[in-house]
């Protein structure tokens, strides 16, 4: 049977790993790769590795950690952060990434979706979507870009359908709106997106729990569920999580 | 020496990188004489059918072709798995090289595709390519068509239908998943690969 998949999201700062995650027995707990591989080594299904400076001067940096990890991680591989041209794409492929997230650059430009899945296919094109519930409405949902600073005035399950068309192969999902509240996912909006498109969806912001993860499983109807820090809510490791979504009858990939 | 066939199409470098690891003498190559000249034959890939045609254009297939029908172990990978079979609805002018009996299909309406992620394996019968992997193990899929079940499938796997996830037969090997990204499970057939022999 298809599992969920639990996906680790590592945000990187100048090569270093920012948003901690607090690991026993690493020589470096700020190395990218280090936590890479513990996290595959935990059960963790995908590795994302998101480069929240994105600054030019520091691309060059997040090749050689791409490279890197790449060497020795052995389950799918995501780079995200600062890709806004094809050229941007194919640089992070070269150095061992399986998959490219892109954001604002595909709101400014969908032809970018299409141009980088016709060279690399769709499989390798994940769509990340901020969204920030449309305020007074119960069901309406706005992109935002910029780290959730712009608003587009885009509907966000909208863009979703529209990015599938372009050729996306995923969409990661994240609710501003409950971004680092550990309050639980937007179970709604991401109810809604996967309704409205037949790629994966890979659900983001506002993990909290065990509990969180069966909700948007269950009512959210996500492929997958994605966290930053999920150490921090008091489970030991990604095991500890896959066995308590396994006691509440999820499929998913464990013992692994 | 183990030749990854490059047809210009798909990430070769992650399966490269999973050999590479393995401490197998590995190369990715676009030119027939080597793949001729190698002892085994790995074709990869990964994105739409059509791609294969690269394949016919380049001498690639017959040199594939050969190794193939000379014994050499062969693993195809994803569309290279798929390739093995007479072809596929992806693009239908089209053909596969035939090994296996069948064509790739879509998945049935009632599930999503793409099919993507982890799905555990149902070994049907005895393997070399999957020699001390766990029964039902899981492996990592990223495709759109499936290869129907045949007399070779060694391992198939439920996605709204039973399709093919391994086939075998002789020299000749296949997998519809990605082993260079299914972790320790992906690694040991990818060992067991490098091992076989005739």
């Amino acid at each position: 049977m298809l599992t969920k998949r639990i996906i680790a999201c590592l945000d990187m700062d100048g090569g270093r790993v920012v948003k901690g995650v607090q690991f026993v027995n690493l020589r470096d707990a700020g190395d990218p790769v280090e936590c890479a591989t513990a996290h595959a080594r935990d059960g963790a299904d995908e590795i994302v590795l998101l480069d929240i400076t994105a600054t030019s001067g520091k691309r060059q940096t997040m090749l050689d950690v791409v490279r890197r990890t790449a060497r020795c991680l052995f389950i799918p591989f995501t780079v995200g952060g600062g890709i806004r041209e094809l050229a941007d794409a194919a640089a992070v492929f070269e150095a061992g990434a399986d998959k490219i997230a892109i954001n604002s650059a595909a709101v400014k430009d969908p032809t970018l979706i299409g141009r980088i899945a016709a060279r690399f296919g769709s499989q390798a094109v994940v769509v990340a979507i901020d969204a920030r519930r449309v305020a007074g409405s119960s069901n309406s949902f706005e992109v935002v870009v910029a780290g959730g600073r712009i608003p587009t005035g885009r509907d966000a399950i909208q863009w979703a359908r529209e990015a599938a068309a372009c050729g996306a192969g995923e969409i990661m999902l994240t609710s501003m709106d409950r971004d680092g509240t550990k309050a639980g996912f937007d179970c709604e909006l991401t109810q809604m997106v996967a309704d409205a498109v037949s790629i994966p969806v890979i659900a983001s912001g506002g993990a909290g729990s065990a509990q969180h993860f069966i909700e948007v499983f269950r009512n959210g109807r996500a492929d997958a569920a994605l966290a930053a820090s999920i150490f921090h809510f008091g489970l030991e490791n990604i095991g500890q999580l896959k066995r308590e979504l396994q006691a509440a009858n999820l499929p998913v990939r464990w013992p692994c | 020496m183990i030749a990854i066939v490059d047809y210009g199409a798909g990430n070769f470098n992650s399966v490269k990188k999973a050999f590479a690891h393995l401490g197998a003498d590995v190369v990715v190559t676009a030119r027939p004489e080597i793949v001729a000249a190698a002892d085994k034959i790995v074709l990869p890939g990964v994105g739409h059918f059509s791609a294969l045609g690269a394949l016919d254009n380049t001498g690639l297939r017959d040199a594939v072709l050969q190794g193939a029908s000379a014994g050499k172990p062969f693993l195809g990978i994803c569309l290279g798995m798929q390739w093995l079979f007479e072809g596929s609805d992806e693009a239908p002018e089209l053909a596969g090289a035939g090994i296996f009996a069948g064509r790739c299909r879509q998945f049935p309406s009632s599930v999503k595709s793409p099919h993507v992620g982890w799905n555990s394996l149902a070994v049907r019968q005895g393997s070399r390519l999957l020699s001390d992997v766990a029964p039902e193990s899981f492996v990592y899929y990223t495709h759109s068509f499936q290869a129907p079940v045949v007399a070779a499938t060694t391992a198939a796997t439920e996605y709204g239908t039973q399709f093919s996830a391994v086939v075998e037969r002789g020299n000749i090997f296949g997998v519809q998943f990605h082993p260079e990204k299914s972790w320790n499970v992906g690694l040991l057939m990818l060992k067991n690969f490098c091992e076989a022999g005739f």
